[in-house]
């Protein structure tokens, strides 16, 4: 009896024992889920969604507190492997929060800046060159496309453009010619 | 000879329709009103224009620089003047306009300074790689990959094989038949000089058998143990996997190049342009193109300088006839249909097809796959395509990957023997390409990550020095003040010894001294203390 008790004892505090230090050498710092949601995110930034960029919606997303269709920029594509990821249904684009579009790019009309610099401070990856008095311009690959600089500018000589395909981006459409897709 | 022959897996017997056009001797085509140049005909980055609008160029003369490693340069065809650089229609399947060099001709067709080299075995094989690429020359097959990279096997890894690629399986192409016979020493010439680049021990050219005249050209003139052999005809044998297969009995990996296996392969009219660009010093400025089909009187081949409309070539041939449905740049089956017939002939175009309502009837309506497995049978790379289109058609990109979709090379014997006549080719195309886009987003929102997380570390840095910045402000302002009082002291105790002074000295009025003492402060300390 005492031999039954002593052993399943001593099992019991070898296990917390290794658990325990488990726990704390191989800690993960963030939660990786959040990770995961932030990398099929498109990284636009725009704020679309009502939370202040893609890794604090991710985040709410995570706790359960947002749902998986409000994010404009990555459409039906983004939502389809959201609900994929999370085990959730896809449902369609929340209306509320806009509707999906091309990908844009900012273009700044370089005749009418006059280097306020505002545009700079609210691009959200620092895809704006330029300097105080200075014109700015867009660098336009780095450019996500968000709108985010559209407004700050008081002489409104920002514009959205939709990015052109050239040739080497180009990809087959999808047969038309043949039995329905499925949804 | 070809029982020690192999076998690639699947593929078709297809009726060739080559006698439309390999009858008659390759003739010049003219030079054309306007030569339009495209800066993108290879695979890889596009070339960068080094001349200006005005600027007079001389034929050979180099218009455009390789614009990163995968990249060679382009040619004028002929001498003339640059009138534009700018987007015009190319030979592309989406029809879409891409940056060119325009050039009007003088007529003179003058060449500019050319510098053959006697004995190529007397250059490294990496001076002979470097003219190579400034010949810009491509793979002339069809993929058009630059050719130098392929003769780079990199150190550490010998190459066993050369097989010059002659099979030319794909119906109504005669362009490499037609070179075969008339250029056979070129060819050789070539294959020697890549040889010697590769250090390669052997050389094989594969030919399929129905060019028996092009293979008995072949072997008159080949030299130094070349062997020259004649493949089945079999569709796709020409396909470059397959061709390996068929002659030295090696596979290449999935995901893998021929290189791996210590192979290496390039079209015959590849191997001609290393020699004239090596042993004569012309870059690559023409090439064989095959005018065919039932849209035109005089199906043949021509010798076209690239950059030509492809609308001239029809013409010399007799043609548009009233009936052509449709301008198909390549092959019957794996062409893509052309959206203007004043697109550029490039240095990939090796055939163009004039196809009447009658040649190409209207694609019969698709039905539902019966699950037959005709598909698998001919597919020469051993895929499963009905999983493959299932996958695709779902756009479920990674089952489809998991498939091997990447080792698809488009051949079309599946949905060439399709009874339910669905376009199983444009789903693998469909799928490949919308992988690439979604590759090209992940990185771009990668970047964007990066970009967005540097620029708030960047914000949170500028904070805590600011922050840094305040405090040390606050810091000083403190110790000053500090050090105000002290003086401040001093200078109370200064004036209290004088106040003291004078009262011992005057020994009056104690009391309004002792106020003095007490409320009467310095004036520079308080001044001090207020700034």
């Amino acid at each position: 009896m005492l031999v039954a008790v002593g052993a399943v004892g001593a099992l019991a505090l070898s296990f917390g024992l290794v658990l325990g230090f488990a726990a704390v050498r191989f800690r993960v710092e963030s939660d990786p889920v959040v990770d995961q949601i932030d990398g099929l995110l498109p990284q636009t930034q725009c704020g679309q969604c009502g939370f202040a960029g893609c890794r604090p919606y991710a985040e709410a997303m995570a706790a359960g507190e947002a749902d998986i269709n409000r994010c404009p920029p990555g459409g039906e594509a983004t939502i389809a492997t959201l609900a994929d990821l999370l085990g959730r249904d896809p449902k369609p684009l929340d209306a509320e929060v806009g509707e999906a579009r091309p990908r844009m790019v900012a273009v700044i009309d370089e005749d009418w800046c006059i280097g306020c610099t505002l545009c700079i401070q609210a691009c959200p990856v620092d895809a704006i060159l330029g300097a105080s008095k200075h014109m700015h311009t867009v660098i336009a690959e780095e450019c996500t496309g968000c709108e985010l600089c559209v407004e700050p500018c008081p002489v409104d000589c920002i514009r959205m453009v939709p990015v052109t395909e050239g040739i080497s981006v180009w990809s087959w459409p999808y047969p038309s010619d043949s039995l329905e897709a499925p949804g | 000879m070809s029982d020690r022959l192999n076998r690639f897996p699947g593929g078709l017997q297809l009726e060739g329709f080559k006698e439309l056009s390999n009858r008659e001797p390759t003739v010049p085509a003219p030079i054309p009103e306007r030569l339009v140049l495209p800066l993108q005909q290879h695979i890889g980055e596009p070339a960068e224009p080094v001349v200006e609008v005005g600027q007079r160029v001389l034929k050979g003369e180099a218009v455009a620089a390789p614009g990163g490693y995968v990249s060679v340069p382009v040619h004028a065809s002929t001498s003339g003047t640059v009138v534009d650089i700018g987007e015009y229609p190319v030979p592309h399947p989406s029809g879409l306009k891409s940056l060119c060099i325009v050039i009007e001709p003088d007529g003179e067709d003058r060449w500019c300074e050319r510098e053959p080299v006697a004995d190529y075995r007397s250059l490294e094989p990496s001076e002979l790689r470097n003219r190579i690429r400034g010949a810009g020359i491509v793979g002339l097959g069809g993929a058009g990959f630059p050719t130098f990279i392929k003769l780079n096997p990199g150190p550490g890894r010998s190459i066993d094989t050369l097989v010059l690629n002659g099979a030319e399986c794909e119906p109504y192409i005669t362009c490499d038949d037609r070179l075969m016979r008339e250029r056979p020493d070129e060819i050789v010439a070539g294959a020697r000089i890549i040889r010697h680049a590769l250090q390669a021990r052997r050389c094989v050219i594969g030919v399929e058998d129905n060019k028996p005249e092009a293979l008995e050209a072949l072997e008159g003139v080949a030299v130094d143990g070349i062997e020259v052999v004649a493949v089945p005809t079999r569709y796709p044998a020409g396909g470059e996997k397959e061709l390996i297969k068929v002659l030295t009995d090696l596979e290449v990996p999935s995901d893998g190049l021929p290189m791996e296996v210590g192979v290496v392969m390039q079209n015959v009219a590849t191997a001609a342009a290393v020699h004239r660009a090596v042993e004569r010093g012309e870059p690559l400025i023409s090439r064989y193109v095959t005018v065919s089909g039932q849209g035109v009187a005089h199906p043949r081949n021509l010798e076209v300088r690239l950059g030509t409309p492809v609308a001239d070539l029809v013409a010399q041939c007799g043609g548009p006839e009233a009936d052509v449905a449709a301008l198909i740049m390549g092959g019957s089956m794996m062409g893509f249909a052309l959206h203007d017939a004043h697109a550029p002939v490039v240095k990939t175009t090796n055939c163009v097809l004039a196809e009447t309502r009658q040649g190409i009837p209207e694609p019969e309506p698709a039905m539902p796959c019966i699950r037959c497995g005709a598909c698998a049978e001919v597919c020469p790379v051993r895929l499963l395509p009905q999983q493959l289109y299932w996958h695709a058609r779902a756009k479920d990109f990674d089952k489809v990957q998991d498939y091997h979709l990447f080792d698809c090379i488009e051949c079309g014997c599946c949905a060439y023997v399709c009874p339910s006549y669905i376009p199983l080719v444009q789903y693998y195309r469909f799928a490949k390409t919308a992988i690439w886009a979604q590759e090209r987003e992940r990185e771009k929102a990668d970047l964007a990550r990066r970009r967005h997380e540097a620029r708030l570390a960047r914000l949170e840095r500028e904070k805590q020095e600011r922050e840094a910045r305040h405090r040390e402000k606050r810091a000083a302002l403190a110790a000053r003040s500090a050090d105000g009082e002290k003086k401040a002291a001093i200078a109370a105790a200064v004036e209290r010894a004088k106040a003291k002074h004078a009262e011992t000295v005057s020994a009056e009025g104690p009391a309004e001294s002792g106020d003095g003492e007490t409320g009467k402060r310095p004036p520079d300390a308080s001044s001090r203390r207020s700034a």
